[in-house]
């Protein structure tokens, strides 16, 4: 029998897996001490300022702009000198007190973060979660309160973090839990949105809350639908079938024109009602209802508290599910399928269920969107946006319910506060800070991972406990599918 | 030496042989190709409800080949493979299963299981068969006690009713609950790891998840037990603790059915021995005889080895034996296997 | 049949350029396991290489001689390329290796937005428009219909195309099969530990792969901006989400099954378009990959994996 004799390989040794992958870490991460003279220091940061010479060569030296009789060509050397001399300076300084330094300035930095993870008594992390919750259920007044005059768009950006947190906490379940790859969690957003668009534009008497949970329902049958097929298809496979899905998604929306309204999408979604009444000024408006003078403010107000307890379903279902046999299934999946079976687990089932859960989740999200927004096009629904929330759950740290909030807050709260730096443009003529938002940000994802490849809270908190609660750390725990 | 003294085909009826009269698992003309390869050929045997049986041979012998079609990660090629609940060989009931197209029978705690037409999670969930594996697979992000847990999947799930009366909280899930806490908590103490009971499984020493594991597959309340080289790598201490603890599963009323190289723990323990090589069946029967057996010794010692033999009539019957095996398989096919 | 003759024709031109794209994919994964979202974004690159040199050229240089001027554009844009594909992966997956799979594939998609984003930023967001620079072709055949005539065309940039896809793929495979950087190389695809151990450097093999998997998306780059003669941004990511799955379709990991698969999906994608519908082109590709996926999970000429128990 063949695997009585082959050498076992580093990802069939499972006991050893963790040990393994500390070995490749320390192989990787630490080359033996050595002295670095201000010579090689030199030459390396003259190398790095070489390089951005060439590759900025044709982006930031030239310019291609359309001309009357085709293109032009332009010129831009001080930018170009700029680069390159911001990147010899940069790596300079980096290489004196970071990288090629015995005493690098960061190493304190280092040690709380990024050595063995400290045990934090239970308590401590139960403590954080709940001034988190204390803070989010009374977000709205105390921004009313300390940025009256930015109240809008702060109570605004708070809902579309939440709306991040709880597409982050449903697709947690598929990526962090079941370890399953989906690159296409966007298409179930999608499917919540268009079909509540759709039925409450065609329904007169079907509004927010009776779309929600058929919305949920009909993005779980998609799952279903979706993953029957596909999820007996391993790690990458899966990945990018489930792209592939997102995309069939999304140019199906485009292109239907007769039920989508192609490119032009849907408007005129209704805004959710409080108990049958509308936040509209006058005796019927539900501001009126509650006795209070009427302001735009309070539907963004009532939006929150909606998508806030969307998202406390969320964590509510899920931290349950863990405790429950199918939730502790996901993670045995995602820790050793085969180990899975042998113990009498239907892991296609298995598997199925997180699917859909997570689906649905996406899919109450999606409905939440298209009310709040009013209007959705496919434009909404790329795959940057599923790269977004994945991204989120893998630098919050997989499996995680506090790292998706603090990475959705990092990550979207700082994208979208970008619009409104504009004190940057007056410093510096031309920069628009709002262009570079997206490069800003896939410069932080990239910086976050090789930062803390395990994402920002590493470590995982068993789900039945004995005697003391443990929490474990990230060396231990697979991501999924054989790794 | 006392080689002669041995009867030398055990189906002479001087003794009665549980895997004969009361067979929990009979393998029957097992054949499994992969492409050209024959990993296991025309494989017949039984394992006797009550026993710990053994299936040895050399390296790429077919041994773990066997396992994984017995236990649904191989579809075979050819044969059959039923499982029994209840005493007795029920041939009747099997031959009925086979001529229909059902996986199983299954009637009061007694039932017959065709497990080469069972898929693989459904020979523990339905057939009660559990295994472990030789490069041990534990859920190393997971504490011990959530591992025997995931073991208890089935049953709780039912008791959870299928999860919704769980998200609501009822009590009958949560007393489901603390029984399978309790179950854990006693294979945990059979194998001496409850002070551990809240690590994760993968910071455990190499014994510690052996034992594991096997506390593992005792958590889905298995009738047949297939441990696949239990022993490896194991100390002469810890191994001498495994033989106790098999001895122990025995005594619960499952069946073992295990693949070992270590001959001190096959020969201690098992009732039945079954001696595969190049993926035939070249001698079966309890441990004194396959122990004397000339085709095993000669299997087992490999052609250099012969010389050293120094006993003469012993070398010469090995020799005779070697001959007449080199005959009956191909060993260039299995050896290509590897 | 002279329509569906032009179309075949089409379409082996199309499946070249993805083909060429796949081959990156298709090495990265081998070599590291890993998904390389920023691959496509490197094409885009190249391809923008490619235009800024081409215009230097012609209209700064005054360059007259379009196989030379080619030539050059060529050699430029590969070398300018791969050191973006180099660059790429020292800063964002070397840190990263030997750590755990989801994380060098989070820092490959946030890769990919940032190139994208920079290449919006610095080269502007409209799109780019060349005018054709290879004209006339050979007309092969020529039918009646009831509409009107159709002739079957060849053109010289087809002709351009498919031949430097050949030459390309020839010369890579001799590379992989007889050099001993070729044979580091798939040392390293199956074992990277023991290559090390063997004395192979890894961090530098891996770093040629991901420098010619760049120089070949720099080629393919070259020949859409030539074939569809408009070029933006954004270009990178749906050519590269279909090298993807031309890689994944030809079975991942092998070479000839990269490029058999680009032909596929651009063969998939030109019938598609020319006898159903040019909206619903890319839900055909993706939807002949999940067939393919769910019935024959290791592509077409990739092996099959056994699963070890």
């Amino acid at each position: 029998m063949a695997s009585d004799t082959t050498v076992p390989s580093a990802s069939e040794m499972k006991p050893a897996g963790a040990q393994a992958l500390r070995e490749a870490r320390s192989d990787a991460g630490g080359p033996p001490v050595k002295r670095y003279t201000l010579r090689d220091t030199l030459i390396d940061a003259v190398g790095a300022a070489l390089l951005t010479g060439v590759l900025g060569f044709f982006f930031l030296a030239l310019r291609t702009e359309i001309a009357p009789g085709g293109l032009d060509i332009t010129t831009r050397w001080v930018l170009w000198f700029t680069a390159v001399a911001i990147v010899f300076v940069g790596r300079l300084l980096l290489n004196l007190f970071v990288f090629r330094t015995e005493r690098p300035i960061t190493r304190r930095l280092r040690r709380s973060s990024g050595g063995k993870v400290a045990v934090r008594p239970g308590w401590v992390s139960r403590a954080i979660a709940i001034a988190l919750f204390a803070i989010a259920a009374f977000l709205p007044f105390l921004i009313m309160a300390i940025f009256p005059g930015q109240q809008r768009q702060l109570i605004d950006l708070s809902i579309l973090i939440l709306t991040y947190v709880m597409l982050g906490w449903g697709l947690n379940i598929v990526v962090g839990l079941a370890g399953l790859l989906d690159l296409g969690y966007v298409a179930f957003y999608a499917v919540g949105a268009y079909s509540f668009a759709l039925l409450s534009t065609h329904f007169e008497f079907i509004g927010f809350w009776t779309a929600l949970p058929l919305a949920g329902m009909l993005a779980a049958f998609w799952g279903l639908a979706l993953g029957f097929p596909v999820l007996r298809l391993r790690g990458d496979y899966l990945a990018i079938v489930t792209l592939a899905f997102g995309e069939i998604i999304r140019v199906v929306l485009l292109n239907w024109y007769e039920v989508t309204g192609g490119p032009n999408g849907i408007s005129g979604v209704p805004k959710p009602t409080f108990f049958g009444y509308e936040f509209t000024r006058g005796e019927d408006g539900a501001s009126a209802l509650l006795g209070l003078e009427y302001s735009t403010i309070h539907r963004f107000i009532y939006l929150y508290y909606i998508i806030f307890l969307l998202a406390l379903l969320t964590n509510f279902v899920t931290m349950r599910l863990r405790k429950l046999p199918v939730g502790r299934a996901w993670e045995a999946l995602r820790e050793d399928e085969i180990a899975c079976r042998s113990l009498g687990i239907n892991t296609t089932n298995t598997k199925l269920t997180a699917f859909s859960i997570g689906a649905m989740f996406g899919g109450f999200a999606g409905s939440f969107f298209a009310t709040r927004q009013g209007f959705i096009s496919p434009e909404s629904f790329t795959f940057l946006e599923s790269a977004i929330i994945l991204a989120i759950v893998v630098l919050g740290g997989l499996g995680s319910q506090i790292g998706v909030v603090v990475a959705s807050v990092v990550m979207i709260g700082g994208i979208e506060l970008l619009r409104n730096v504009g004190f940057l443009g007056n410093l510096l003529p031309g920069f628009d800070p709002v262009q570079y938002r997206m490069l800003i940000f896939g410069l932080a994802m990239v910086a976050i991972m090789v930062w803390k490849p395990r994402g920002l809270v590493t470590t995982r908190t068993p789900s039945a406990v004995l005697k003391e609660q443990k929490k474990i750390g990230a060396d231990m725990v697979s991501q999924g599918e054989g790794h | 030496m006392s080689i002669a003294a041995e009867p030398r085909v055990p189906v002479a009826g001087t003794s009665v042989h549980r895997w004969e009269t009361d067979p929990v698992l009979t393998v029957e003309h097992l054949t499994m190709r992969f492409g050209g390869l024959v990993a296991v050929g025309d494989l017949s045997f039984s394992v006797g409800r009550g026993d710990i049986t053994a299936l040895i041979g050399p390296n790429g012998a077919g041994k773990t080949t066997v396992f994984n079609c017995v236990t649904g990660f191989y579809k075979p090629t050819e044969g059959r493979i039923v499982m029994r609940h209840g005493a007795g060989a029920k041939a009747n009931l099997v031959e009925k299963v086979t001529g229909s197209s059902a996986r199983y029978e299954t009637d009061k705690g007694s039932g017959v299981f065709l497990l080469e037409r069972m898929p693989d999670f459904e020979i523990s969930k339905k057939a009660k068969v559990a295994r472990t594996f030789q490069n041990i697979r534990l859920f190393g992000g997971m504490t011990l006690l959530e591992n025997l847990l995931v073991a208890q999947h089935n049953p709780l799930t039912v008791a959870s009713g299928f999860t919704f009366a769980g998200i609501l909280g009822l009590s009958s899930y949560r007393k489901a609950h603390r029984e399978a806490v309790e179950k854990a908590v006693y294979w945990l103490e059979r194998v001496g790891l409850v002070d551990r009971a809240d690590d994760p499984a993968g910071d455990l020493p190499y014994g510690d998840q052996r034992r594991l594991e096997i506390a593992r597959a005792m958590c889905t309340d298995p009738q047949l037990l297939c441990l696949d080289e239990p022993a490896a790598g194991l100390n002469p201490r810890e191994s001498t603790e495994l033989n106790q603890f098999l001895q122990f599963i025995r005594e619960q009323g499952t069946s073992v059915l295990l693949i070992e190289h270590d001959m001190g723990v096959v020969m201690e323990i098992s009732d039945h021995v079954v001696v595969l090589d190049y993926g035939v069946k070249i001698s079966d029967g309890d441990s004194g005889f396959v122990k004397n057996d000339p085709k095993v010794i000669a299997a087992y010692l490999g052609v250099d080895d012969e010389a050293e033999i120094d006993v003469p009539e012993v070398r010469a019957e090995v020799t005779a034996a070697r001959h007449e095996h080199e005959h009956q398989a191909d060993p260039q096919a299995a050896r290509d296997s590897n | 049949m002279e329509y569906f003759l032009q179309q075949l024709i089409n379409g082996l031109t199309l499946g070249s350029i993805y083909g060429l794209i796949a081959i990156g994919y298709t090495m990265v994964y081998g070599i590291i396991g890993m998904i390389n979202f920023a691959h496509g974004d490197i094409f885009m690159i190249g391809a923008f290489i490619a235009l800024a040199t081409f215009l230097i050229l012609t209209s700064v240089l005054g360059f007259a001689f379009l196989p030379l001027v080619l030539l050059i554009v060529l050699i430029v844009s590969m070398l300018f390329t791969a050191a973006w594909g180099w660059t790429v992966e020292r800063i964002a997956y070397r840190p990263l290796r030997g750590s755990f799979r989801l994380a060098p594939l989070i820092t490959a998609i946030g890769m990919s937005i940032v190139l994208q984003n920079f290449v919006q930023i610095s080269q502007g967001a409209r799109v780019k428009p060349l005018p054709p620079q290879i004209q006339g072709g050979i007309t092969l055949m020529q039918g009646d219909t009831e509409t009107g005539a159709i002739l079957v065309q060849l053109s010289y940039m087809q002709i351009i195309i498919i031949l430097t896809t050949l030459v390309l793929m020839a010369g890579f495979t001799l590379l992989i099969s007889r050099t001993s950087l070729g044979r580091s190389q798939r040392a390293c695809e199956q074992d990277r530990k023991m290559a090390s151990l063997l004395g192979v450097n890894v961090d530098r093999t891996i770093s040629l792969t991901f420098v010619m998997g760049a120089a070949l998306a720099s080629v393919a780059g070259l020949m859409f901006l030539l074939l569809y003669g408009v070029i933006d941004f954004y270009i990178g990511f749906l050519a590269g989400v279909k090298a993807f799955t031309a890689a994944v379709l030809g079975g991942i990991g092998s070479l000839p099954g990269a490029m058999l698969g680009g032909i596929l999906i651009g063969l998939i994608e030109v019938f598609w378009s020319g006898y159903f519908s040019v909206e619903y082109k890319d839900v055909a590709a993706f939807s002949i990959l999940a067939i393919v996926l769910i019935f024959l999970p290791s592509g077409l000429l990739g092996k099959p994996e056994v699963e070890k128990v």
